[in-house]
């Protein structure tokens, strides 16, 4: 049982002054599922991908990624042993294209950087991997435009594109869907869906349609705690969940 | 012992002008997110205004008052016409038109008081020394120096913690976009800001003037220090500079007092005098880099920054 | 960028790649001009020019490329010139031993500043920086037996086994053809692997962390080497006027120095050459118009700073950013 999971979160707290943002937090990821957080905005998401990437610090409890203690490991540590995330507000490299962008990623990847004579834009063991994971999100074409060209949801799949780079084991997406079109939600979605098994996911999304198509399983996070999780069905029809969390949305359609 | 607190109070009185300086730049940068270089020349100004208007008028304490008022006057007027159009820049032009700007000031100087310095002097109440302690005659002057600002920071106090303007400066310090919200002529109050740094900086200029120096560059040499004060002191917060400046006035004064003895007695000849007045220079620095690796923020940096 | 602007921007003759070939070759000429006319002082001044282009350069490279505002680069210019101005002192003249010393000082002291430095941001990395040049500013007017406040002449130049560089024509090459090796190897650098780590953790330092790059040091080799090339420069200005003295690395020629990166263009080779000619040359200039040249030069600094995007190579048509 141990070694189906990949990910341990264990009794993660944080406070911020007198704000618990995260309350005993404890969840579990299985190899190769996609896993989706859901809950109402201020659950405390942030925070806990925070902890997750290693830009926040717990005040108490454990994160084990495949069974290593990694709580105190530092961010660019995370991505080397396979934990890639994508950031909710696109976080790119302005001015330099899309390819330029995705080759950075690999380039963390390929050893160290202390290369300082030859063109990085012309080493294929760069450009090549760049370009396939392109590929895999749908952006080949785009991948000599500027970043700053690229529309939103263009650059939420450059988003993407960049942590499939670095050729994680797991990889946390924080609300992907946001602000994208219908049309480019169900591209993401259909990549998504190629992604998993192979790569374990944790989805933080709002976008319940794509959470219900693609979740293996479904966590729900309500004032920092998990309130419920489990399987997709059960998920819907949990009273305590309706309550929280799909109930306000009822009454938001409702208007 | 005499000696001791003799220095004492010259590092209280070197940290009260530091104050000065620091307050308004620490609410320039809190407040404007700007990097002042020119702050020095307002310095320097309110120096050389004392000095031209004590002068004419004949009296100290008008030509301050009249320094004052003309430092507060370029203040603005140079928040209007150059200042505001680096604001949301970021901190390498605001650099690099500040600098310009320090050039461009001490030229002007020389241009209309010419490269020579002037003097200004104490009316004679102000002259004497004062005995504080058995055997410890202080100056007078310097006591004044202190009494004054330490007036200065109470009222700036006052004005902060107390009055509308200073509760829309609390806020612009932490979180300058919600000021804006609020539907508050943000452009006024930034002139009014700005020219509120001036003033202090002018006054700060004249009041050290009598006893320190009034010339061209006055402004660059004080500027450092300033600085530190307010790194040290957290950026965006007056009491942090308060304290910041004492600090660091004292430890400069003291430092440079005692330590040089005291490297004589440790040390060669030679490598005391090589050392001596290296290190005493380099004690508020040293005390800059341990406050930035314990708190990177300053001691008190203001709350949401 | 529309394509049209950007085949322009690229094309080969491009006004940017006409005006950078085109001072090349004034540059290089002005030797020849100083034979014609007479006018040594032309080959001494644009040598200076040479020199600061130099410690420019070194200066854009962390800077312009890396985004990290160091205001105390002058130390570097200080810390070469007095490695040679006291070796030069203590009877070691030749320049196989100066510069090296020099080079590999500035260096230290780079990876010491840099170390403690680049643990700070934005404007405590500017502060801090400032009050690391200051300390070597007190040091050196401490200095009593090399000159203190007052500094101290080099009398002779370094000495490279039997050739010496009082030849002023040949020292002007020299200096040439260091600045054109420098400028070589900074784009060589700044499209490497380490470049884009660089450029990138200026660009977006929490992404470059969050895809797997310790950004602090490469950043910090980056410094350190800036350092050491800006101590070349410090050697090669010592040896120009033959004079070492504090004011070297007063803060405010750390202001120069990024003046001439920003005048001539952060994200250009060429810039750093552009901006320090412009800035010595009008420096020059204005006081021969005016006793009081800063009158001029300060306003215009300023309004460099609030409108110029990109410098004089952004005019040109060169990058606004990246």
């Amino acid at each position: 049982m141990a070694d189906e999971a990949l990910l341990e979160i264990d009794s993660l707290t944080k406070h911020f002054g007198g704000v618990v943002a995260s309350d005993g937090i404890s969840l579990t990821l299985r190899r190769g599922e996609l896993h989706a957080l859901i809950g109402p905005n201020g659950a405390g998401k942030t925070t806990l991908i925070g902890q997750l990437t290693g830009e926040v610090a717990p005040d108490s409890g454990r994160i084990r990624f495949d069974s290593r203690d990694i709580t105190a490991l530092p961010v660019y540590r995370r991505s080397r042993i396979g934990l890639a995330r994508s950031f909710q507000i696109a976080s790119l490299f302005p001015d330099f294209t899309a390819l330029d962008n995705v080759a950075l990623a690999v380039q963390a990847h390929s050893g160290h950087s202390f290369r300082f004579w030859r063109d990085a834009r012309r080493e294929p063991q760069l450009r090549e991997p760049a370009r396939a994971a392109l590929v895999r999100v749908g952006l080949a074409q785009r991948a000599d435009v500027a970043v700053t060209d690229l529309s939103h949801g263009e650059r939420r799949q450059l988003e993407i594109a960049m942590a499939l780079a670095t050729r994680p084991r797991m990889l946390l997406l924080d609300e992907p869907m946001a602000g994208m079109g219908p049309e480019e939600s169900a591209r993401l979605v259909a990549t998504l869906r190629q992604l998993k098994g192979g790569i374990t996911i944790l989805l933080v999304e709002h976008d319940m349609d794509a959470v219900f198509a693609l979740a293996d399983r479904i966590s729900v996070l309500v004032y920092g705690r998990i309130i419920a999780s489990g399987d997709p069905a059960t998920i819907r029809t949990d009273a305590a969940v309706r309550e929280a969390y799909l109930g306000e949305r009822d009454e938001a359609r409702h208007d | 012992m005499l000696y001791f607190i003799e220095q004492f109070l010259n590092g209280i009185q070197l940290g009260m002008l530091l104050f000065l300086l620091a307050a308004g730049l620490t609410l320039i940068f809190g407040i404007m997110d700007l990097v002042n270089l020119a702050h020095g020349s307002l310095y320097m100004l309110g120096a050389y205004f004392a000095a031209s208007f004590a002068a004419w008028t004949d009296s100290f304490v008008l030509g301050a008052i009249l320094a004052i008022a003309a430092t507060l006057v370029v203040g603005m007027a140079l928040e209007v016409i150059a200042i505001r159009r680096l604001y949301g820049r970021n901190h390498l032009d605001h650099v690099l038109g500040t600098f310009g700007l320090l050039l461009f000031f001490d030229e002007l100087v020389r241009l209309i008081w010419g490269p020579a310095g002037m003097t200004l002097s104490l009316p004679n109440e102000m002259l004497s020394a004062v005995q504080i302690l058995p055997g410890l005659f202080y100056p007078a002057y310097r006591l004044v120096i202190i009494a004054v600002t330490l007036a200065v920071a109470l009222l700036l106090y006052v004005l902060v913690m107390r009055t509308r303007l200073g509760m829309l400066i609390r806020a612009g310090a932490s979180n300058r976009e919600m000021v804006g919200a609020l539907g508050v002529n943000i452009k006024l109050l930034y002139t009014l800001v700005f020219g509120l740094g001036a003033a202090l900086a002018g006054f700060a200029g004249l009041m050290q003037a009598p006893i320190l120096t009034v010339q061209i560059g006055m402004g660059e040499n004080i500027l450092i220090p300033a600085f530190v004060v307010v790194v040290i002191g957290g950026i965006g917060s007056i009491r942090g500079a308060f304290v910041a400046a004492l600090l660091v006035g004292v430890i400069d004064t003291i430092g440079r007092a005692f330590l040089p003895d005291l490297l004589h007695d440790y040390l060669s000849e030679s490598a005391a005098a090589t050392l001596a007045p290296a290190l005493s220079s380099m004690l508020i620095y040293l005390l800059m880099a341990l406050v930035l690796v314990v708190r990177p923020e300053g001691l008190f940096p203001a709350a949401g920054k | 960028m529309s394509d049209r602007r950007k085949h322009w921007r690229d094309s080969r003759l491009s006004p940017r790649v006409v005006v950078n070939a085109a001072l090349l070759v004034v540059l290089a000429l002005v030797p020849v001009y100083a034979a014609l006319t007479g006018d040594s002082f032309a080959m001494t001044l644009f040598a200076r020019v040479l020199i600061m282009a130099i410690a420019a350069l070194s200066l854009n490279l962390i800077m312009g490329f890396g985004g990290m505002v160091s205001f105390g680069h002058a130390a570097y210019l200080g810390i070469g010139g007095y490695a040679v101005g006291i070796l030069a002192k203590e009877g070691i003249g030749s320049g196989f031993v100066q510069w090296p010393v020099a080079v590999a000082a500035s260096a230290l002291y780079a990876l010491v500043v840099g170390a403690l430095s680049l643990r700070t941001r934005g404007v405590y990395f500017i502060m801090i920086t400032l009050a690391f040049a200051q300390m070597v500013y007190y040091v050196a007017s401490g200095l009593d037996r090399y000159g203190g406040d007052d500094g101290l002449t080099i009398y002779h130049r370094s000495q490279f086994g039997d050739f010496g560089l009082n030849n002023a024509t040949l020292f002007y090459y020299l200096c040439f053809g260091l600045l054109l090796a420098s400028i070589y190897l900074v784009w060589r650098i700044v499209n490497s692997r380490f470049g884009l780590v660089i450029r990138g953790a200026r660009l977006n330092e929490r992404r470059m962390r969050a895809i797997g790059f310790p950004t602090f040091r490469y950043k910090l080799v980056c410094f350190v080497i800036a350092g050491a090339m800006c101590g070349l420069a410090g050697a090669l200005l010592a040896n120009h006027t033959n004079f070492i003295s504090p004011a070297m690395m007063h803060w405010t020629r750390s202001g120069d120095l990024i003046v001439m990166a920003v005048l001539g263009g952060m994200h250009a080779m060429f810039g750093p050459l552009i901006g320090a000619m412009t800035f010595l040359l009008l420096e020059q200039g204005l006081s021969h118009v005016t006793g009081y040249p800063d009158l001029i030069l300060g306003p215009l600094l300023l309004i460099v700073a609030i409108y110029v995007n990109g410098g004089i190579d952004g005019l040109m048509g060169g990058a606004r950013r990246g």
